[in-house]
C-alpha cells in the first residue's frame, strides 16, 4: 500500500553501504600501492639503463685520420693499427682473433676503437636527470673533462647480450649469464617437476592423512618452503659440490670439470630449494579436484591409478603448472644459494654441458652492483631488464602451454 | 522360488547390516532383499542413512575415512565385503548415478566410451556408445554433437549421460542417489520414464527425498528413519502400493502423510 514505507530505510542500511564502500576503497588503494611500487622499480631500472655519458678518448680519432673511422678503407685501418700498436700486442690479437688481413671493415673499426682510441666513460647521468637538467650537467662535464664527448648511451644493446664478461663496464656483457640461467632453470625443472608432482600425488592421493608420520611429513614440507635459500646453498655445497663431486664434476662420466662447482650442482640445489613450494602448490591443485569427479570415475569401476591418470591429473594440471610457473620465477631470481654452490664471477666460456662452470643473471647483477665504478650500475640495470625479459618469456611459454592444456574441454 | 538358493534369488541381500563412521553407528541392523529387475526406492528423512546404505552396495564408502561395516551384503551369494573381493570389480557390476550430474570434462562420446575402455572392452566402441546413449534416451538429442563437451548439455541431459555412461560398463544393478534432486520437473519425469524402461534389464535402487517420485516410479519401497541413537533403521519394506496406501508402521504413515520429516 504505502510505497514509502516499503522502501524507507530500515536499520543501518546506509551505514552498511558506507562500510562496503570503505573496504572497496581500501582494496583499490592496496592495488594502487602495488602498481606504484612496480612502476618505481621499472622507472629506476630504465633510468639507469639509458644515460647521458661523458666519454673521453685516450687517442683522439681525429689525430689518426682526417676522416671519421667508419669512412676509412680496410687498408687505411690496418695501417693505423700497425703504426699505433706494439708488435707483441698485434701478434696477440692475430692469434686470439684473426689475422688483420682477413678482417673486414667493421671488425677493424672495432679493433681501432678498443685498442687505440680506448674510449672511457668518465661519468654517466641517469635518463630523467639528463633530460631535465641537461645544460647544468654539460657545464659540469665541460669543467671536469674539457675534451669529453657527451651523448646518450643505451647500455642495453644487442652487443650487450652477445658480449662476455669483462672487468671494463663498457665491454662487459651477459652472454654467459643468460645461458647459465637457462641451463640452471632447465635442470631445475627437469629434476623438480617430476619429483615434486610425484610427491604431491603420493601425499594427496595415496598417503593416509590421519597417520602421524604423514602429518609430520606434511608439516615439515610446509616448513621447508620457508627455509632461507642460503641454507639450501650450504646444503648444495656440502652434498653436491663436495660429497658428490665425482658425479657433479662429471669425473665418472669422463668429462672432468675439475670441481663440483658446475651447472649440475647449481641446478640440483635449485631443485631442492623449489621442491617444497612445488609440492605444496601441486597438492593444492590436486585437492581442488572435485570429489564428484573422483566418485564418477570410481563408480565406473576405475582403479585408483586410472582415476588419477585420466581425471585427477588432467583436472589439476593447470593448477600444477601455475605452481611451476611461480617456481621457475623463484629459481630464476635466486642468487644466494648459487654464490655458495660456486657461480663464477668472471667466466668467458659458454656453458657446454651440465658439467660446465656457470654464472647466472641475478648473480651477475649482484656482482656488478657491488663494484665501485658507477658504470657497473648501468650494466646491472641493463642486466635486470634482460632478467625481466627472460622471466617474462619463460612465464609466457608456460602460460600458453597451460591454457592449451586446460582448453582440451 | 523355494527350490532356488535364496541368496541367489535376490539382486542384493543385506543381513544384519551395520555401518559405522568411526565410532558412530550410522545404520543399524538392516535386513533388505532387493528384487532383481525391479525399481526399489529408499525413502526417509535426512540423515537416516539411506545414502550410506546405497553407497555400501558398491563400496563407495570405502573412501570415507573411518568407515567400516558389520554384517553381510550378498551379491550372487557372495559377501561384497569379503576379504577376497576387489571393490573395483564390485563397481563394474554395480554402477552408480549421483545426486548432482557429474559428467567427465570430456566429449559426450568419451564420457560413455571411457568406462568401457578402462574395463577392457574390445568390441566396436561406436556401437557400444550408440547403444548406451539410446538406452539412456539421449541418442537423438546428441547424435550430431558427440564431440561436444559433456558439460555443455543441460542438467537433465547430463544426468542421462551419466546413466548412459553407467550402462556402457554393462552393470547388473544401477544405484541412483537422489538423481533428480538437481533437475526440473520435466527432466525429472524423463529420468523416471527412463528408469521404468531400464528396469526391464537392470535392477535399480533409488534413494529419493521425493515421496511422489517413490510412489510413481518404484515397485518396492523401503522406509528408513532414525532411532534414539540417531542410527538409521529400516522401519518398513514392501511393495510400493502397500507402503503408500496401507503402511503397517505408524512412523511410516506419519512420514508419507507429511506429519514428520
Amino acid at each position: 500500500m504505502n510505497r514509502s514505507v516499503v522502501l524507507s530505510e530500515t536499520g543501518n542500511l546506509s551505514v552498511r553501504h558506507q562500510w562496503g564502500k570503505f573496504f572497496q576503497g581500501l582494496f583499490l588503494f592496496s592495488t594502487v600501492i602495488g602498481l606504484i611500487v612496480l612502476g618505481i622499480l621499472i622507472v629506476t631500472v630504465v633510468d639507469k639503463t639509458f644515460t647521458l655519458v661523458a666519454v673521453t678518448n685516450k687517442v683522439d680519432p681525429a689525430t689518426l685520420a682526417d676522416r671519421p673511422l667508419e669512412e676509412l678503407s680496410e687498408e687505411e685501418l690496418r695501417q693505423i693499427l700497425r703504426e699505433n700498436l706494439r708488435p707483441a700486442r698485434l701478434r696477440t690479437i692475430e692469434r686470439d682473433q684473426a689475422p688483420l688481413d682477413e678482417m673486414n671493415q667493421a671488425d677493424l673499426t672495432a679493433l681501432v676503437t678498443t685498442e687505440i682510441v680506448k674510449p672511457t666513460t668518465r661519468a654517466s647521468y641517469p635518463l630523467f636527470q639528463s633530460l631535465t637538467r641537461r645544460a647544468e650537467i654539460e657545464a659540469e662535464i665541460r669543467s671536469e673533462y674539457p675534451d669529453a664527448q657527451i651523448y646518450f648511451k643505451a647500455w642495453l644493446t644487442w652487443d650487450f647480450l652477445q658480449r662476455s664478461m669483462s672487468t671494463k663496464p663498457d665491454l662487459a656483457g651477459v652472454r654467459q649469464a643468460v645461458k647459465g640461467s637457462l641451463w640452471i632453470i632447465f635442470i631445475t625443472i627437469l629434476v623438480a617437476f617430476p619429483i615434486g608432482v610425484g610427491a604431491a600425488i603420493y601425499l594427496e592421493e595415496y598417503a593416509d592423512h590421519r597417520s602421524r608420520i604423514n602429518r609430520i611429513l606434511q608439516t615439515n614440507i610446509e616448513n621447508l618452503a620457508g627455509v632461507p635459500s642460503i641454507i639450501y646453498g650450504i646444503l648444495g655445497l656440502a652434498v653436491f659440490v663436495r660429497t658428490l663431486a665425482l658425479i657433479t664434476s662429471g669425473a665418472v662420466f669422463g668429462v672432468d670439470a675439475g670441481s663440483g662447482r658446475t651447472i649440475l650442482s647449481g641446478g640440483l640445489t635449485m631443485a631442492l630449494l623449489v621442491l617444497p613450494i612445488l609440492i605444496i602448490s601441486s597438492q593444492e591443485a590436486l585437492r581442488a579436484v572435485p570429489r564428484s569427479l573422483r566418485e564418477a570415475s570410481y563408480a565406473m569401476g576405475a582403479t585408483r591409478w586410472q582415476t588419477i591418470w585420466h581425471h585427477v591429473l588432467p583436472y589439476a594440471l593447470p593448477g600444477i603448472l601455475t605452481g611451476t610457473i611461480l617456481t621457475v620465477s623463484r629459481a630464476l631470481g635466486e642468487t644466494a644459494p648459487l654464490i655458495l654452490v660456486g657461480a663464477s664471477s668472471l667466466i668467458n666460456k659458454d656453458p657446454q654441458s651440465v658439467f660446465s662452470f656457470f654464472t647466472t643473471l641475478p648473480f651477475q647483477i649482484y656482482n656488478w652492483t657491488v663494484r665501485p665504478q658507477p658504470e657497473f650500475r648501468n650494466i646491472a640495470a641493463a642486466a635486470i631488464l634482460v632478467l625481466l625479459a627472460v622471466l617474462l618469456s619463460l612465464n609466457a611459454t608456460a602460460i600458453v602451454l597451460r591454457n592449451r592444456l586446460s582448453k582440451r574441454i | 522360488m523355494s527350490e532356488q538358493n535364496l541368496s541367489n534369488h535376490f539382486a542384493i541381500e543385506t543381513r544384519n547390516l551395520n555401518l559405522f563412521y568411526g565410532n558412530f553407528r550410522a545404520v543399524k541392523d538392516v535386513n533388505l532383499q532387493i528384487v532383481p529387475r525391479k525399481i526399489t526406492a529408499i525413502i526417509g528423512p535426512s540423515g537416516c542413512g539411506k545414502s550410506t546404505v546405497l553407497r555400501s552396495f558398491n563400496r563407495m564408502n570405502d573412501f570415507v575415512p573411518g568407515f567400516h561395516m558389520e554384517g553381510e551384503i550378498l551379491f550372487h551369494g557372495k559377501n561384497l565385503y569379503a576379504p577376497d573381493v576387489d571393490p573395483v570389480q564390485v563397481r563394474q557390476y554395480i554402477g552408480m548415478v549421483f545426486q548432482k550430474p557429474n559428467p567427465f570434462p570430456k566429449s559426450i562420446y568419451e564420457n560413455v566410451a571411457w568406462g568401457a575402455r578402462i574395463n577392457g572392452y574390445k568390441g566396436n566402441m561406436d556401437e557400444l556408445v550408440e547403444g548406451a546413449l539410446r538406452a539412456a534416451a539421449l541418442w537423438d538429442e546428441v547424435k550430431d554433437n558427440l564431440k561436444k563437451s559433456g558439460l555443455s548439455l543441460s542438467g537433465g541431459q547430463q544426468q542421462r549421460l551419466c546413466i548412459a555412461r553407467a550402462l556402457a560398463v554393462k552393470p547388473e544393478i544401477i544405484l541412483m542417489d537422489e538423481p533428480c534432486s538437481a533437475l526440473d520437473p520435466i527432466a525429472t519425469l524423463k529420468i523416471e520414464d527412463l528408469m521404468r524402461e531400464l528396469s526391464e534389464n537392470y535392477t535399480i535402487i533409488i534413494v529419493t527425498h521425493n515421496m511422489q517420485q517413490a510412489a510413481r516410479a518404484s515397485d518396492y519401497t523401503a522406509f528408513f528413519t532414525m532411532d534414539e541413537d540417531r542410527a538409521g533403521v529400516m522401519v518398513e519394506y514392501g511393495e510400493t502400493s502397500q507402503i503408500f496406501t496401507n503402511p503397517r508402521d505408524k512412523r511410516t504413515e506419519d512420514y508419507i502423510t507429511g506429519r514428520f520429516g
